[in-house]
């Protein structure tokens, strides 16, 4: 037997045979779409991709904010 | 905007505290494992493999719960703190992204045969990924801590006006900084103690339920002795910690000692009731209503000399005090300006390039230059803003002490009952006391991340980014928006772990 045959039987025959693993991994993957699917998507975007495409674009944009900031002080 | 401060740093706070809640049984339990299945491979007894594998479940549950809440901290990093993420991408990217590869291939790696492996690998080979599992998790915690500790002592780079970031010049000088060794060393010595607390309070309560007697007995000799070093590592550590904040940050320190007037030969304060702060600051020669110290302590802690001059809060305002390096201290107000005449010089070097003015550009990076070292400072409104929350981190810094310290008496007490032979399973009030020393030490160590992040305040980069500076212009309602969320899923997720986490323990080994 190969040794990928070997591995992928491993975990094959590891998830099969879990009990509480299996409430475990349901917790993780549930987790998982709720942080990637749901939070990431709709409640954390890049915010600095919306102030420019390019790094010149987006370095001017913290220098400009950098001095309204300190401006307003 | 302060009102989106406060917002940010809430939800921040309130994520890093959840994932915290995680890690320290995830490192600490971890070593606890490993010993006793090293105990197993010498011995062949299977009674110690069934205790391995009762705890290992116990690991599971906790690793499981908890794995990648740490990665909502980087969603926020994007959004919420885009200023400070794009002032410091190169250098926070660098280990945040070798914590995350080793943690994805050593630890998915390495655990899987912890789980799935038994009867599988040979017993060495089981071994060795329990072990590695620990080493992987330890080896995470470290590239995490490296890059809290250069929030705390910026070194090893060099502003780049072009690309308005900080880059990485010296990665040894980042990774090594003495800041990050100790906190490094500091930290997870401390889980250990919390993984400790955890074996033995669960093991107390088999005790008191006479059940599993010799299982929870065998556990509890393992948990001392690791939990002992632990505490005692912790400690050793911990000074060297405070050594460090009272070089790079004296006004954290003086926050911790609530010490408002400067003086030599500086006391420790043991226990305190400190004044209300605006108080305090009138009052700066007797800030306290209560103060028990220990004569000299601060100044031989902090400096390594009894005489050593201890600046307070006021003398960092005012400035004006001879400092270690024999210069004299400036002023609040002088690093201000010179903050702002540093910031001015960045927007005008940009605009100078932008219309190819070279002699202009070349004028204004040598005042940048010149100032870049107080560049945060040109954010501060007002010279209050850069003294830290003094009640919070006063009160967290005794809590953290007074009751880390405590561990050592509970350790000890259970070394001497087990090494005289005394059946300490018969004095219940003291069984009852394990058990709720695993919240106590779970509460000693959050209040030790209270006093590095409140007392750090107002700054994200030491000196160079205050956290109004820091945070993208949204709306402090969306942000409130996905504290509530947080606030919802992390309880359901710990509700999860703790009644998933009972029933196995109930269930027993």
């Amino acid at each position: 037997m190969n040794v990928f045959k070997k591995v992928f039987l491993f975990y094959y025959e590891g998830f099969r045979s879990m009990t509480l693993g299996k409430t475990l991994w349901m917790i993780i993957l549930i987790k998982l779409f709720i942080m990637f699917a749901i939070l990431k998507v709709f409640f954390f975007p890049n915010f600095l991709s919306s102030k420019g495409d390019t790094k010149e674009e987006k370095s001017e944009y913290i220098v400009n904010e950098m001095e309204k900031r300190t401006i307003n002080n | 905007m302060e009102e989106l401060v406060l917002w940010s740093r809430a939800q921040f706070a309130l994520t890093a505290i959840y994932h915290w809640l995680f890690v320290p049984l995830t490192l600490g339990l971890g070593v606890i494992i490993g010993v006793m299945e090293t105990i197993y491979y010498k011995t062949k007894n299977e009674e110690w493999k069934t205790i391995t594998k009762f705890w290992m479940r116990l690991f599971g549950i906790n690793f499981a719960i908890g794995v990648a809440t740490g990665l909502i901290l980087e969603f926020q990093f994007g959004t919420n703190w885009s200023n400070y993420s794009w002032f410091v991408g190169d250098i926070f990217g660098a280990p945040l992204a070798i914590e995350g590869i080793l943690a994805f291939f050593m630890e998915a790696t390495f655990i899987a045969i912890m789980f799935f492996g038994w009867n599988k690998v040979s017993k060495g080979f089981h071994l060795a990924s329990t072990w590695l599992t620990v080493f992987g998790a330890s080896i995470s915690a470290l590239w995490i801590l490296i890059a809290n500790a250069w929030m705390q002592f910026p070194t090893g780079m060099t502003f780049n006006p072009d690309t308005v970031r900080n880059e990485m010049t010296d990665f040894w000088a980042v990774a090594l900084s003495p800041i990050a060794i100790n906190k490094f060393f500091h930290t997870v010595t401390s889980c250990w103690v919390v993984g400790s607390a955890a074996c033995i309070g669960v093991s107390a309560w088999f005790l008191i339920k006479k059940r599993h007697i010799d299982f929870a007995k065998k556990s509890i000799k393992i948990a001392v002795p690791v939990g002992l070093v632990g505490i005692l590592l912790t400690i050793y550590t911990g000074d060297g910690s405070a050594f460090q904040v009272a070089q790079k940050q004296p006004m954290k320190l003086a926050a911790m000692e609530g010490l408002y007037e400067g003086q030599t030969q500086a006391p420790l304060v043991a226990f305190g009731i400190l004044k209300p702060h605006q108080q305090a600051m009138q009052e700066k020669d007797n800030p306290s209503y209560l103060n028990i110290s220990i004569p000299y302590a601060l100044s031989l802690l902090g400096y390594r000399d009894v005489d050593a001059y201890v600046p307070g809060i006021t003398d960092l305002l005012e400035g004006g005090y001879p400092t270690q390096d024999g210069t004299v201290s400036l002023s609040a107000k002088e690093k201000m300006e010179s903050g702002k005449l540093a910031v001015q010089a960045l927007a005008d070097y940009k605009k100078a390039k932008k219309v190819g003015n070279e002699m202009e550009s070349q004028k204004q990076l040598e005042i940048l230059n010149a100032n870049y070292s107080n560049f945060g400072y040109g954010f501060i409104k007002d010279e209050s803003e850069l003294v830290p929350n003094v009640a919070i981190t006063f009160y967290a810094f005794r809590f953290m002490v007074i009751f880390g310290s405590f561990f050592i008496l509970i350790f000890a007490i259970i070394a001497y009952f087990i090494f005289k032979k005394k059946p300490y399973e018969n004095y219940k009030w003291f069984l009852w006391l394990c058990i709720l020393c695993i919240p106590l030490a779970y509460m000693v160590s959050q209040s030790g991340w209270l006093v590095a992040e409140m007392g750090r305040q107002p700054w994200v980069i030491q000196d160079l980014m205050p956290t109004s500076a820091a945070i993208s212009a949204i709306s402090s309602s969306s942000v409130a928006t996905t504290f509530i969320i947080f606030c919802v899923l992390f309880s359901v997720l710990l509700i999860a772990e703790l009644s998933i986490m009972f029933k196995q323990i109930k269930k027993g080994f």
